[in-house]
């Protein structure tokens, strides 16, 4: 066996030069127009065909050589001034041939140049032919020798048009022709499974696999006959083709030939012999990858309806869709051991082809979605990750056609599909969904959507069981979620009612996110139902009172509820920031006591959750700057709050910290509009203290490092002293301005003070300042007049 | 030493003409020695005409007891030691006995001679038949020259002539039908049918058909039958499957067939068969043989 393909070639050449010396006196012979020795030696050539030694592809190559010379013999055939033969005795004489193989090569040789001559109808010569071949039963030998009868008689067909043409069946004649010699052709391939040389299944499958396009090339003369209108691909060509390749029950055979009839065929004749073509497919053997076959089919019609619009009634009208679900349907519960991936394939494809072709029909999506639900169901769990990439595609195939995830939540199958992901494939294919609406800015605006859409993305919004946490990238994780925080931004509705509904919804589903997922959450959630606030007060007056669910009150309770769940992560800075906007929103709608409350909850976290002095530090200005926004709060009610605001100031860590939250508490008693709070002295106790504290921070620094502090503080003071003078605060005086110039003029000329260019430049941009309004002149500047540099 | 050459050549030459010589038909015939020469052609019932010359050498005179032709059909059976039968015998005088000086030419006529066999050359037997001419002599022997001529008869077309059409097989094995489309054939003739494969379970790796021909000639008491196959005709490449059907077209002219022939002369007989024959891949043969007629459709000489 080893040396199998040194002995193959050896046969080879055997052959080859067995036809070259019979051919080189088949040469002389017709150059001596001797036609008894032309018909001898051309026999004795062929009849190195008549070997069984080689394999297809050997014997391909001494067929080739033949096929050369039998060029040669057809030439001198032709000329019967030469031989003095008429074609029809030539017919005949060459059937005296002994043997069937090389008779049969020159009878169809002769049969070519019989028809030419057109003394007899072609019909005639070629049924002849084409039965006289049947003499050959061998597999390799009859596909070759058909397959030089097809090769000869391809230009001979008696075609509408053609020259050959006959009477009027002659387009029957001639499909009759090239469908007997495609039967036959095929019935010889597929039983070289069973009859050829010894040898592993594989091999000759490769071998067989070697000689289709043998075979297929009938289909493609079938496909090029002028005759074959749709009525006869219909009624003859596509029934007789399909009758064999069931038949033949070969799986080989009935994959490539089904493949081949789509292919070469026009697809609108596919299109109005949809059902024939698909009943065929549950009739294959089941170990024919029909998927593939489908796939193929599906994929030519879609881009068939995509090349025109002017197609698409046909589809209709012929009901594709149905027709190819029904298929898909019977053929997926014929093959039970078709792997979930093939399965997916299809509806893959089907789903292409649906949405290409009619893509207002949701419910055919729809449809091809809930069969693949009910496949999946079947399967206990898909680890197959091809298998898994299609579900992918098949899901994201709606999606890249509508750009609109809306259309797909109406699609009551599509988180069925999804729930048949693995985590990881599920957490991707929420991304995909929500990218696909940020890209499209897509609005989601019921409540009913956007309850599916939670349920379509849940893989990111909370741990799934068994999910291994860990597993999970920081930066993806994050990536995430700041998705999902800006979905929920896209969740609006221009009707306060149904914002709540979403509102609600939302809620629903983000609180069972776990500590790790609310940061992110929660904050969108709150702005959320904040814009509702606003989008409430600006329709007020219309709806308030008749819809009494819908006050803000309500609107409040529910951010408080909101706002307390990030108790459980913990993450205090970020829920004492919600609380003050709360505030602030409160105060937008004039709800005292609510808005009081969230400063009381605000305070309660800075006091017992806020334990890093720099956080307090921002917590407080935070609070400070709220606070002085507010107009709501009665005397009684925003005195305590300042209190509350001045004594944590005064209380922070570093002394620095402490100067700057103080003299920022000033401008809780000096709000600058028309009716807000003008408490002069306040304001200034405030500055002194700052002033008072920023000494002693001087002081403390001397102390502890031999070197005064920083003099900007001093400077940051007199800011502000300049800016309350400016706003006609009484208590503040320009002799108090001078004071404090001096003051920092004398720290800066200090010794122990190191030399500090920030805090310079500071001061004398400030100074400028000074000088500037001085010099402007009018009031500022009469006002300005008496500070002296 | 020429003189002794003299001696012993014929004192004269003989030569038959037929009257129609120049018109009549000639057919190769093939003599012992393998050449092959033309022999004119001739018909049962036919008149046989001619001209018999003999011209004495060198001004030779030649003392005769009588010029004789006779017309012979002659079997002759090679193994009856090369006996000669004759069954048809004609004579014609032409001279009474005398002394011939000089160029001399005699006309002969057979008119309507039967001659109901035709020629033919077999492996055992050969039928001929031949013009003898006899100058009868007392010393130096007689002067005798021959003159082969061919006889073909004809057949009009038979009346009947029905298909062969049979079913045979080994049981779970092989089991086909063949047909052939007549069970009488001319000489020109092209015998068409198929052969249809019920059942195959041999690997068979081809068939042929083969045109046999069975002599046998009666010598006394005992029997020969001496068979040649004339043709073999490859109508099968590979192994068919159930179902299949398999064309014959056999063009009967290249082959150098005679017509059937029954009971010659109580001689002898010549019969016609098709053998169907397939080979499988050990190299077993299976055949079925079947009789055909043969016949000759006039103007089918050659």
């Amino acid at each position: 066996m080893l040396n199998g393909t040194e002995d193959e070639e050896k046969w080879l050449a055997e052959g080859i030069a067995g036809i070259q010396h019979n051919a080189f006196y088949m040469h002389r012979a017709l150059d001596s127009n001797n036609l008894r020795e032309a018909l001898k030696y051309s026999a004795q050539m062929l009849s190195e065909l008549r070997t069984s030694k080689l394999s297809p592809h050997k014997y391909y190559e001494l067929y080739m050589r033949a096929f050369d010379e039998l060029k040669r013999l057809e030439l001198f055939f032709k000329d019967d001034s030469k031989h003095g033969v008429s074609v029809v005795d030539l017919y005949e004489l060459v059937q005296h041939a002994g043997n069937i193989l090389p008779r049969l090569y020159l009878l169809c040789t002769v049969g070519s140049i019989y028809i030419k001559s057109k003394e007899a109808p072609a019909k005639e010569v070629l049924k002849d032919l084409v039965e006289m071949c049947r003499g050959v039963q061998h597999p390799i030998r009859g596909l070759f020798l058909r397959s030089y009868l097809a090769q000869i008689s391809r230009d001979k067909l008696p075609d509408i048009g053609s020259e050959y043409e006959g009477d009027a069946d002659t387009v029957m004649d001639a499909v009759d022709f090239v469908l007997q010699n495609f039967t036959e052709m095929n019935k010889l391939w597929v039983r070289m499974q069973h009859q050829g040389p010894g040898g592993v299944r594989e091999k000759r499958e490769k071998e067989r696999s070697e000689l289709q396009d043998l075979v297929g090339k009938n289909l493609h003369v079938l496909s090029q006959i002028e005759g074959v209108d749709l009525e006869m691909y219909k009624e003859t060509v596509l029934p007789r083709v399909l009758e064999q390749v069931v038949n033949c029950k070969d799986d080989l055979a009935q994959y490539y030939l089904m493949d081949c009839i789509i292919q070469v065929f026009p697809d609108e004749y596919h299109l109005q012999t949809l059902e024939t073509l698909l009943g065929a497919c549950p009739q294959l053997q089941p170990t024919v990858d029909v998927k593939t076959v489908l796939s193929r089919l599906m994929d030519r019609l879609s881009n068939y309806a995509a090349s025109s619009a002017d197609v698409l009634p046909e589809f209709l009208q012929v009901e594709a869709f149905s027709k190819l679900s029904n298929a898909i349907g019977k053929v997926i519960e014929a093959q039970l051991d078709m792997p979930a991936v093939g399965a997916i394939t299809l509806y893959v494809s089907l789903l292409t082809f649906t949405l290409r072709v009619h893509p207002d029909r949701l419910d055919h999506v729809d449809q091809v979605l809930g069969a693949c639900v009910k496949k999946l169901s079947n399967i206990p769990k898909l680890e197959d990750s091809r298998a898994m990439k299609q579900v992918v595609a098949l899901l994201s195939a709606p999606l890249e056609k509508y750009n609109d995830i809306v259309t797909a939540l109406t699609l009551s199958n599509y988180p069925r599909v999804m729930d048949h992901l693995d985590i990881g494939t599920n957490k991707l294919m929420a991304m995909v969904i929500i990218q696909s609406i940020m890209k499209n800015n897509s609005c989601i605006s019921t409540a009913d959507k956007v309850e599916v859409l939670f349920k379509l993305i849940k893989g990111l919004i909370k741990d799934i069981d068994g999910a291994d946490v860990d597993e999970l990238e920081e930066e993806d994780f994050k990536e995430e979620q700041n998705s999902v925080a800006r979905l929920i931004h896209m969740l609006y509705n221009d009707e306060p009612e149904e914002m709540l509904k979403i509102i609600c919804i939302v809620r629903k589903h983000t609180m069972v996110g776990g500590p790790k997922r609310l940061p992110f959450t929660v904050s969108s959630l709150v702005f959320s139902a904040l814009r509702l606030l606003r989008q409430l007060q600006g329709q007020e007056g219309d709806i308030v009172g008749e819809e009494a669910s819908m006050t803000p009150n309500k609107i409040f309770q529910l951010l408080t509820q909101i706002i307390e769940s990030l108790s459980a992560v913990p993450s205090p800075e970020l829920a004492l920031r919600l609380y003050l906007q709360c505030a602030e929103a409160a105060n937008g709608c004039d709800i005292e006591h609510v808005a009081y409350e969230f400063f009381t909850q605000a305070f309660l976290l800075y006091e017992e959750e806020i334990a890093d002095s720099k956080a307090q530090v921002t917590a407080i200005h935070l609070i400070i700057g709220t606070l002085q926004r507010m107009n709501v709060f009665g005397v009684e009610n925003r005195d305590t709050l300042t209190h509350k605001a001045t004594g944590y100031s005064a209380r922070l860590l570093k002394k620095a910290d402490q100067c700057r939250a103080v003299y920022a508490c000033s401008h809780l008693f000096w709000v600058d509009d028309q009716d807000g709070i003008k408490d002069g002295e306040r304001v200034l106790l405030c500055l002194k203290r700052a002033l008072r504290i920023a000494n002693a921070a001087q002081q403390m620094a001397n102390v502890a490092r031999g070197s005064g502090g920083p003099v900007s503080l001093f400077v940051e003071i007199l800011n502000k002293y300049i800016y309350f003078f400016e706003k006609g605060n009484k208590q503040i005086t320009s002799s108090a301005i001078q004071g404090l110039i001096e003051l920092i003029n004398t720290e800066m000329q200090s010794d122990s003070t190191n030399p500090d260019s920030v805090a310079d430049a500071f001061l004398a941009s400030t100074l400028r300042y000074i000088q500037f309004q001085k010099q402007k002149g009018g009031v500022m500047g009469e006002k300005f007049e008496s500070i002296k540099l | 030493m020429n003189f002794l050459i003299e001696a012993f050549k014929p004192a004269c030459s003989i030569s038959i003409k037929f009257s129609d010589g120049k018109t009549r038909k000639r057919v190769p015939i093939k003599r012992e020695n393998g050449q092959t020469l033309l022999a004119p052609l001739f018909r049962n019932q036919e008149n046989i005409a001619g001209k018999i010359t003999i011209e004495p050498h060198q001004g030779k005179r030649i003392e005769h007891n009588g010029v004789k032709v006779e017309l012979l059909g002659q079997i002759e059976m090679y193994l009856d030691r090369g006996n000669f039968y004759d069954f048809t015998s004609l004579v014609r005088e032409l001279d009474v006995p005398g002394d011939i000086y000089e160029r001399t030419t005699y006309p002969f006529e057979f008119s309507m001679v039967e001659m109901p066999y035709e020629t033919y050359n077999g492996v055992n037997v050969r039928l001929r038949y031949v013009l003898k001419v006899t100058v009868s002599r007392n010393y130096g022997g007689s002067i005798i020259e021959y003159l082969n001529f061919l006889v073909h008869n004809y057949s009009p077309p038979p009346s009947i002539n029905t298909s062969i059409k049979m079913e045979v097989g080994i049981e779970d094995c092989l089991h086909i039908e063949f047909e052939y489309n007549k069970s009488k054939y001319h000489l020109k003739d092209v015998i068409i049918g198929k052969i249809f494969f019920f059942l195959v379970k041999i690997k068979i790796k081809n068939m042929d058909i083969e045109i046999r021909r069975r002599e046998s000639t009666v010598t006394g008491a005992t029997n020969h039958v001496e068979t040649e196959t004339l043709a073999k005709f490859e109508l099968m490449d590979g192994a068919p499957v159930r179902g299949e059907s398999i064309p014959v077209r056999l063009f009967l002219s290249p082959y150098e067939l005679t017509p059937t022939h029954r009971n010659i002369n109580n001689k002898f007989s010549v019969k016609y068969y098709l053998n169907l024959v397939l080979v499988d891949e050990e190299g077993l043969r299976y055949f079925k043989q079947q009789q055909i007629t043969i016949y000759r459709l006039p103007l089918q000489d050659t």
